[in-house]
């Protein structure tokens, strides 16, 4: 099929089987699967100029699916999800002037680079530590199964903050918890997403966890609301750029529709260190083609 | 989950799989050859402004639309149904 908007020929079902991948990852992991999705469109012929854009629109429409089947089971706090938005927001915009302060002395490539790869790595590993962790604590009997955290001593010592203003968040369980700390964690992802250009739900998904001590079901579900408020936001941008091919967003949504929801039914058959420890290699991938691409030039 | 039980679900699934992608192709085929013709032409009308909201309100339109299709797929699929021991602890 001709696209004629980007300008290239290409087969529909290709496109939807592209989406249908990303799907399964995004309504699993909570992650907006950019990192994945781009490059296959890339191989699959789409203009560089266009993956981007049209990748977020295709997330867009995907997150709207597996936050709707998220929501249906109970696992998406829409509080935190709002209130870090805002903080994202002025954490992208500090993060974009970051970008022209390198730019001004001429290393963005490779400091972007080194930077994104430590962060990567460093998620990835101790990702993998900590669920590692909580699945010895599970099978010694200690901890309820469905959501054992091999780090908790640190979220206790996050919630002992008591820095006013104080909320609750019912949905998560957390009796109390200062809102600094939510807006602090939605600034540093708005500086990573604003400096690196990622989604952020690399990132997001384990500080969630990690710092605010949300169960990983639920931040797996908060995670794609706010995807898809960032998203939306960017395929509106980028579009006004003349960079979004929104027919094919189109088909690839109808494949990512299916994933989604798989991918979301799916997160009920695991236990929560389970999906961490699978979450673990997918950091590892994106610094994987990092790498290659500074290698490569 | 037992392995009748797994087998059943692999079964379910590979037919799911195969009647959502006689939908898609019959998408591919007869909607977004229609859409594609309107969605060119605001773009290049240079009209992004239009372009870039009447792109995002399909994507949520056709997202809504989605939802409900896939949610009677995934109930087809009696995923919702399974015991809690079925599912890993």
């Amino acid at each position: 099929m001709e696209f004629v908007i980007a300008g290239v020929t290409i087969s529909p079902l290709l496109l939807a089987g592209i989406g249908f991948l990303v799907g399964i990852l995004g309504g699993f992991f909570g992650v907006g699967g950019g990192f994945i999705g781009g490059p296959l469109m890339y191989w699959a012929g789409v203009p560089m100029n266009f993956v981007v854009g049209t990748d977020l629109a295709h997330m867009t429409g995907k997150s709207i699916i597996a936050t709707r089947r998220h929501r249906a089971m109970g696992h998406v706090d829409i509080k935190v999800g709002l209130l870090m938005v805002i903080s994202s927001i002025v954490g992208v915009e500090i993060g974009a002037r970051m970008i022209e302060m390198l730019k001004e002395v001429g290393s963005v490539d490779v400091v972007v680079g080194v930077t994104y790869i430590a962060i990567q790595v460093a998620v990835s590993l101790f990702t993998a530590w900590e669920s590692i962790r909580a699945l010895r604590i599970k099978s010694a009997g200690g901890t309820a199964a469905k959501d054992a955290v091999g780090f908790q001593s640190f979220t206790k010592r996050i919630h002992s903050i008591k820095l006013p203003p104080v909320i609750s968040l019912p949905v998560s369980g957390i009796e109390s918890i200062s809102l600094w700390v939510v807006l602090g964690v939605g600034l540093f992802t708005g500086i990573l997403s604003g400096l690196l250009g990622i989604g952020g739900g690399f990132v997001r998904m384990p500080l969630l966890i990690y710092v605010m001590g949300i169960p990983t079901h639920v931040a797996v579900g908060t995670d794609l609301f706010e995807i898809i408020i960032s998203a939306g936001f960017g395929t509106i941008t980028h579009a006004l750029k003349g960079n979004v091919d929104i027919s094919m967003a189109l088909m690839m949504q109808i494949g990512a529709a299916f994933g989604a929801q798989m991918g979301a039914v799916a997160t009920r058959f695991f236990s929560g260190p389970r999906i961490r420890l699978a979450f673990s290699a997918l950091p590892l991938i994106g610094a994987i083609m990092v790498i290659t691409r500074l290698l490569s030039g | 989950m037992n392995k009748q039980k797994l087998r059943i679900l692999a079964r379910t699934l590979a037919l799911e799989l195969a009647g959502y992608g006689l939908l898609v192709a019959a998408y591919a085929a007869f909607v977004a050859p229609r859409l594609e013709k309107p969605l060119a032409q605001l773009f290049n009308n240079d009209n992004l402004i239009v372009y870039a909201f009447a792109g995002l309100g399909l994507i949520v339109v056709q997202g809504l639309i989605l939802d409900a299709v896939t949610s009677f797929l995934v109930s087809q699929l009696h995923l919702d149904r399974l015991s809690p021991a079925d599912k890993e602890n």
